[in-house]
């Protein structure tokens, strides 16, 4: 599904230019469970951000679903983004002014799938989240969690081929955090190829395999002894 | 263009945002009633004077003749100078191609006017037909003096607007004879004057009926004239100073004797008039181009707000998949709807409000203050333009800032 060839991405910071990804070989198959571990500056969002095409890698080579991924303008890349990733992030990012279900049903209309078909769907996932009675609320009529389970019902709603989460349970308590957890891993059960990024153990130690990056390589790459279930 | 589905997207963020919606709508509706009200005032201005200044043609030149106050060439002061029928020739003969409109004149003042017991009485002219345009008047019914009428000394008469009032109320004056002085004339015409009432209540009868009925010789009180509109000021000041020169000569008059004739050239006047003229207009399109340039900041301002402020909204679309150019779309599409609901609205109101004080106005010297519609439709048009270029520039940049850049936003 994401295969990573000698990967490197560097910021300019001012004169000088700050190598972050220090050429990454990197695999994940279909329907893998992957965390992405590492202390701040270890690269691992740069990693996330280009793996789901927000950002871009100045050398190596990223094939996404098969596809070489170069130079790729914004169209390409928003078009990409809708069809193969769904994204979670820390910060939920729902749009403030819209309720649950029209948050969710977002990516449909870029999509540009009918609106009845829309809010079917939409409502579909949220169901899957189990929100269905918070359809009509605003992000800020719910909780951190629940926001979070908007966010992975968006992340789902276009069936998308990769589950990108950035610290999908930074901001949630542990009791919320494990339930959002266990929500990805049913997601992952049901064939979902889900990669998270975290700098929390325990969070990680759900997944099936840990990657830890430090200083912008691979340091190690392993299956956690979790039996599966 | 019209997509349901693009529109609802715009109609929700709008409904959603009432706040930044009303107030970028409310910086255009104001600026637009504030362009309307002032063009219109100015426009009020404008037409008073327009009104006040109207009321004779603006190339005419009048002369008059009076007493000598000094003597000249052995003639004595205090001797009265008359104009007869050979100065009409002699100014016809030498300024013929600088004359547009020429009339000689004979008044009589107070005459009596009788119609089946309805009288009262007028100021009688003797013209010629080149009077009409002259006085700027117009015709309402029937016609004016013909050459016809002149050579025939025909007892005809035109009459003004307030004369048919006068002597005839509702009815028509047409065909009717009215009696002047004891003798009948037939009105084979009634005018109105932009001059105003004074020069509604005169009465104007052939030049020739006039001087045999009233004179019995051949003088003549005064000379009415156009000069070729083509003159520019200076050029019809030039000959109006060469008119009295040679009037001067012919009347052996001291060329310093400002009293014995007197030529009145209305184009000092005008000059004035127009730079005044020119003023307001000057005045009226600086507050004009002040009040649009003031909206197109404010439209500009709040767009560059607006899309700053939204940023991290963009960037959440555009990693759920939305493309640069939806965006771009989505930014234009409300500015301009915005922008053009709420110019109409200031149009509308801006338009009703002169009306309803239009005209409580008038003592001000503002006589019907109104805009032309193509003035406002094509500020209201500069406004949306200007609101487009203004989210337009941001929106693109917002549009490209990469995804990541645009979530980290706060």
């Amino acid at each position: 599904m994401i295969i990573i060839k000698d990967l490197h991405k560097s910021y300019p910071m001012g004169k000088d230019s700050l190598h972050v990804l220090k050429g990454l070989n990197l695999e994940i198959k279909e329907g893998e469970f992957v965390s992405i571990m590492g202390s701040s500056g270890s690269g691992k969002s740069t990693l996330l951000n280009i793996i789901g095409l927000l950002d871009t890698h100045d050398k190596g080579e990223y094939f996404l679903n098969g596809q070489l991924i170069e130079n790729l303008d914004e169209k390409k890349a928003a078009i990409l983004r809708n069809k193969f990733l769904g994204f979670v992030f820390q910060s939920f990012n729902l749009i403030t002014y819209k309720n649950a279900l029209e948050n969710v049903a977002l990516p449909l209309y870029y999509k540009g799938i009918g609106r009845k078909e829309r809010q079917k769907t939409a409502m579909e996932y949220l169901d899957k989240v189990g929100l269905t009675d918070w359809a009509n609320h605003l992000p800020s009529e719910l909780s951190g969690g629940q926001k979070q389970r908007v966010a992975i019902a968006r992340a789902l709603v276009t069936n998308p081929k990769v589950v990108l989460a950035d610290e999908p349970t930074g901001a949630l308590d542990s009791t919320t955090s494990h339930s959002v957890m266990e929500l990805l891993k049913e997601i992952n059960r049901e064939g979902m190829t889900v990669v998270v990024i975290t700098h929390e153990e325990d969070i990680a130690h759900e997944t099936d395999r840990i990657i830890r990056l430090l200083d912008g390589v691979i340091t190690s790459d392993e299956r956690t002894k979790k039996v599966k279930v | 263009m019209f997509d349901l589905d693009r529109w609802r997207e715009i109609f929700q963020t709008l409904s959603k945002n009432k706040l930044r919606t009303i107030l970028s709508g409310f910086t255009i509706a104001f600026a637009i009633l504030l362009f309307t009200l002032l063009f219109g005032i100015g426009n009020g201005l404008k037409h008073s004077f327009e009104r006040e200044f109207a009321g004779d043609a603006q190339n005419s030149v009048y002369i008059r003749s009076g007493r000598t106050t000094k003597p000249y060439k052995g003639l004595q002061s205090g001797r009265k100078i008359q104009f007869k029928n050979d100065d009409t020739y002699f100014i016809n003969k030498e300024f013929e191609d600088k004359i547009q409109f020429f009339s000689p004149n004979i008044e009589r003042r107070n005459v009596q006017a009788v119609y089946k017991g309805e009288q009262n009485r007028y100021t009688v002219r003797g013209v010629y037909p080149d009077y009409q345009p002259l006085e700027s008047a117009v015709i309402q019914d029937g016609r004016f003096l013909s050459v016809l009428d002149l050579k025939k000394r025909a007892k005809v008469i035109a009459i003004g607007r307030l004369v048919e009032k006068d002597l005839f109320g509702e009815l028509s004056a047409m065909g009717k004879n009215i009696n002047l002085d004891g003798i009948s004339y037939k009105v084979i015409g009634v005018f109105n004057d932009p001059g105003g009432d004074g020069d509604e209540r005169h009465i104007y009868t052939p030049f020739t009926t006039a001087q045999g009925m009233y004179r019995n010789n051949d003088e003549i009180d005064r000379f009415g004239l156009t000069y070729n509109p083509k003159l520019s000021v200076d050029e019809s000041l030039a000959f109006t100073n060469l008119l009295t020169k040679l009037l001067k000569e012919k009347h052996n008059i001291d060329p310093r004797d400002q009293s014995a004739l007197r030529v009145q050239n209305y184009a000092e006047g005008t000059k004035q008039v127009q730079a005044i003229m020119m003023a307001l207009n000057v005045i009226i399109l600086f507050i004009g181009i002040g009040t649009l340039i003031a909206g197109v900041i404010g439209i500009s301002n709040i767009m560059v707000y607006i899309v700053k402020e939204r940023t991290k909204e963009f960037g959440i679309r555009k990693a759920i998949g939305a493309t640069p150019k939806s965006i771009i779309g989505m930014i234009m599409l409300e500015s301009i709807f915005v922008t053009a609901i709420a110019g109409y609205a200031g149009l509308l109101i801006g338009v009703f409000i002169l009306k309803a004080i239009g005209d409580s106005l008038e003592k001000y010297f503002i006589v019907n203050p109104s805009v032309e519609t193509y003035v406002v439709v094509g500020a209201t048009i500069i406004l949306i333009i200007a609101g487009t270029i203004a989210g337009y520039i941001p929106a693109k940049r917002a549009a490209r800032i990469k995804p990541i850049e645009a979530l980290n936003d706060e």
